[in-house]
């Protein structure tokens, strides 16, 4: 199970102009607050998803789930319950490594299924697509050795196949 | 606009401008009448409202906001959409009150906005605003169209999305050369919304758990909210109260969508309501909520609100129901299905009259508060606006009247002191509680409805905000009343800083830079009159619903009148002060 009060909403969406600040400005202007949003094209080329992580009560995430739902250029929305679902973050991180750190740097990251993509002589870049929380517990190895910048492109997230039954996006029922 | 004129607009097909295309549009959705103000970025659609044969009305007003809320005193009087029409940037920005206005109380409106031409977006251009930006958290849907060829699509969506599940304002920003490309013009029936449904989500499985609910209760209340208006539920939901017997109260936004003068009404709840509405919702261990939505001046604290009641929750949007009180039974859909569901299933149980039987002392008591503690003033020199709003409601008694308010006490007395008796005739700015908004609105309504005798109501403060549309009244010969209730003082917020800030007036005191309004009306070539005593008020209110022209009625009231019963900001809705005949304060509780 996810942390208590922490959500994933996979939104999708009509590929428009204006769409991401539609939905984005609903979160704010109803108080919630967004911890990390990713926007990318589907199978469609008309249709995006958005996925959206917040920290907020059950009740908030039903109330945020209804008014993403009243936005027309929101065709439906999914709440992305961790057991049933992979997520997936991809983060580039440039670590300090000197010559008597590399190996053990890029040891570490062969654990992670991280990839060194480039090197300079004092520092590796990795990147690494993985579960948000390992790239989490990624980072907190990495940090004693230094970490010059770091970035992540927000969670993504998919029904399990086993799951979906070949179904596309099943929507998730919010009952009052 | 008959339904075969509206097949033929339907039919036409051509080549033409944009502007064109808009007008034509138009037309197709049957609009009869729009509001509006030429400028630069909408100039071609002005161009082609006198260049071609058309049988929209447009009305031209004095400022943007004016034309919003024409629309909407239109579209609420009437039912159908309102239209409003603004140029770019400063014409556009003078919309967003009434768009406001309109998200926030649900009305249907259209806003038309020109736009600077697409090749000069985004770069500060000459009267360039982002409107749909701008408008964004206020509109059910906006559109800034970016092809010629979509115009005609996305003027249907508009009118679509406006007018159907919950209503709301839908705004279309058009660039100025979109308007002068020539088009292939066709009407387009079909929607492409894949996010919106005309087939709203329903939930009518909870019909059984309600009639359980309702067989269970003791003190059962019927709380309505505007929605009943909007949903055109007011037969049913007359049926439903009489099947149920029990008593209904009517929040601001649904005056009249429950007659004042049924035997179960018990009028107003919250903030001014009726010590009797607010008592029978405090005692109550159900409300049936039908179209209303728990706002805050309505139930006070919320926690304190209705505190041993079960709630049984209709609206049309899933997003009301739960929003700020749990609800135990969720009835989600069109109220015209809904409302005879539950009379159906209810009437339909063995034990009803068992239940009306068991709910009788309830309802007894209820009708004797309402007996023992009416809406009442106190007579002294001075002249009271109550018996002003009093004195109009007996002299219009048993004719078709709309009753239209600015924002404040008057607005309060006018809905304690009124009898409405039903939908539509009631018109006021409740959610977004818009000074100015009366003027307009009352004009809206009465072009919508010509034969109706259309009183505004209206405080000094609220009418010095639009004004300027009575020479929109006076050119269209649009024969509203607007009683200025001329205390001299933005008297709500007077109110506030007697009872709750230590009677410091605050910037709040207008005496001395009020113009003489009968010089002013006169000037504007109104009907002026004016009264300042009782013995004063009955000839011209005569004499102004005679007249049918427009007319400006200065009453000079008392302005230390203040609106009772109240419960103060943050109290529980049951805890209501009051001014007792020996003028000390009283507590009045359950």
């Amino acid at each position: 199970m996810a942390t208590p009060g922490h959500h994933t909403l996979s939104v999708l969406v009509e590929n428009r102009p204006g769409v991401l600040s539609r939905v984005s400005g609903l979160f704010s202007r109803r108080g919630f607050n967004i911890e990390s949003l990713a926007v990318g094209p589907t199978e469609r080329h008309d249709r995006s998803v958005i996925t959206i992580r917040v920290d907020c009560t059950r009740h908030s995430v039903e109330q945020v789930v209804k008014q993403l739902d009243k936005l027309i250029d929101v065709i439906h929305v999914l709440e992305v319950l961790p057991d049933m679902a992979i997520e997936r973050e991809l983060l580039l991180v440039k670590v300090q490594a000197d010559a008597a750190h590399r190996l053990e740097i890029m040891r570490m990251a062969e654990v992670f299924n991280a990839r060194v993509v480039d090197a300079g002589a004092e520092s590796l870049l990795l990147e690494c697509v993985e579960h948000p929380d390992r790239l989490a517990a990624l980072e907190e190895l990495l940090s004693p050795y230094t970490i010059v910048e770091a970035v992540r492109t927000g969670r993504v997230a998919m029904t399990r196949a086993s799951i979906a039954n070949g179904e596309s996006r099943p929507p998730l029922r919010i009952v009052g | 606009m008959s339904s075969t004129t509206i097949e033929q607009a339907r039919q036409r097909t051509g080549r033409m401008l944009g502007s064109e295309a808009i007008i034509r549009s138009l037309e197709a959705e049957g609009v009869e009448i729009c509001w509006g103000i030429p400028g630069g970025a909408i100039l071609p659609l002005y161009d082609a409202f006198m260049a071609i044969d058309h049988s929209i009305e447009h009305v031209l007003v004095r400022h943007e906001q004016g034309a919003g809320h024409m629309a909407q005193g239109y579209a609420r009087a009437t039912g159908n959409v309102g239209v409003c029409i603004a140029t770019s940037g400063p014409g556009a920005t003078n919309l967003v009150t009434p768009i406001a206005d309109a998200f926030l109380d649900s009305t249907p409106l259209v806003a038309i906005t020109g736009q600077v031409p697409t090749h000069l977006i985004g770069t500060d251009a000459f009267q360039e605003a982002d409107i749909t930006g701008i408008v964004m958290p206020i509109v059910k849907h906006s559109f800034l169209v970016q092809r010629a060829e979509d115009i005609p699509k996305a003027i249907h969506e508009a009118f679509h999305i406006a007018s159907t599940g919950r209503p709301g304002p839908v705004l279309v920003d058009i660039p100025k050369d979109l308007q002068l490309t020539e088009i292939d013009f066709a009407y387009v029936e079909a929607v492409d919304l894949p996010g919106y449904s005309a087939e709203f989500p329903r939930q009518l499985d909870g019909v059984d758990a309600a009639a359980e609910l309702i067989a269970q209760a003791r003190k059962p209340v019927l709380y309505v909210g505007g929605g009943v208006i909007n949903g055109e539920g007011s037969d049913d939901l007359i049926l439903l109260a009489e099947a149920l017997q029990v008593p209904v109260t009517t929040t601001l936004l649904a005056k009249g969508a429950f007659p004042d003068s049924h035997p179960l009404s018990v009028q107003m709840p919250g903030m001014h309501g009726s010590k009797y509405a607010n008592w029978t919702i405090h005692r109550s261990d159900l409300l049936i909520t039908v179209g209303a939505r728990f706002d805050d001046r309505v139930t006070g604290k919320l926690d304190a609100f209705a505190p041993g009641a079960k709630i049984i929750h209709f609206d049309i949007d899933p997003a009301e129901i739960s929003k700020n009180r749990t609800a135990d039974v969720a009835l989600i859909g069109e109220l015209r299905t809904t409302l005879p569901a539950l009379r159906d299933a209810v009437l339909a149980r063995a034990d009803n009259a068992e239940r009306q039987e068991q709910q009788g002392d309830w309802l007894r008591d209820v009708q004797g508060w309402r007996r023992d503690n009416p809406f009442r003033y106190k007579k002294g020199e001075k002249l009271k606006p109550q018996y002003v709003i009093e004195a109009f409601g007996k002299a219009l008694k048993g004719k078709d009247a709309i009753w239209v308010t600015g924002v404040g006490q008057h607005q309060m007395w006018a809905a304690q002191f009124l009898s409405i008796d039903g939908p539509r005739r009631w018109l006021t700015s409740g959610g977004l509680g818009t000074m100015g908004f009366g003027v307009p609105a009352a004009i809206g309504a009465q072009q919508g409805c010509p034969d109706a005798y259309v009183v505004n109501f209206d405080g000094d403060g609220c009418f010095q905000m639009t004004l300027q549309e009575l020479a929109t009244a006076v050119c269209y010969d649009v024969p509203v009343i607007h009683a200025v209730m001329n205390n001299g003082w933005l008297g709500m917020v007077r109110q506030w800083q007697e009872l709750f800030h230590g009677e410091r007036y605050s910037e709040t005191n207008l005496f001395g830079t009020i113009p003489d309004f009968v010089k002013l009306a006169d000037a504007y070539g109104c009907l002026a009159l004016r009264a300042e005593t009782e013995a004063e008020v009955d000839a011209v209110v005569a004499e102004a619903i005679a007249a049918r022209r427009p007319t400006v009625i200065d009453f000079r009231i008392d302005h230390e009148e203040k609106v009772y019963p109240m419960v103060p900001s943050g109290a529980a809705s049951h805890e209501m002060i009051d001014q007792a005949w020996d003028n000390d304060w009283i507590e009045e509780g359950v």
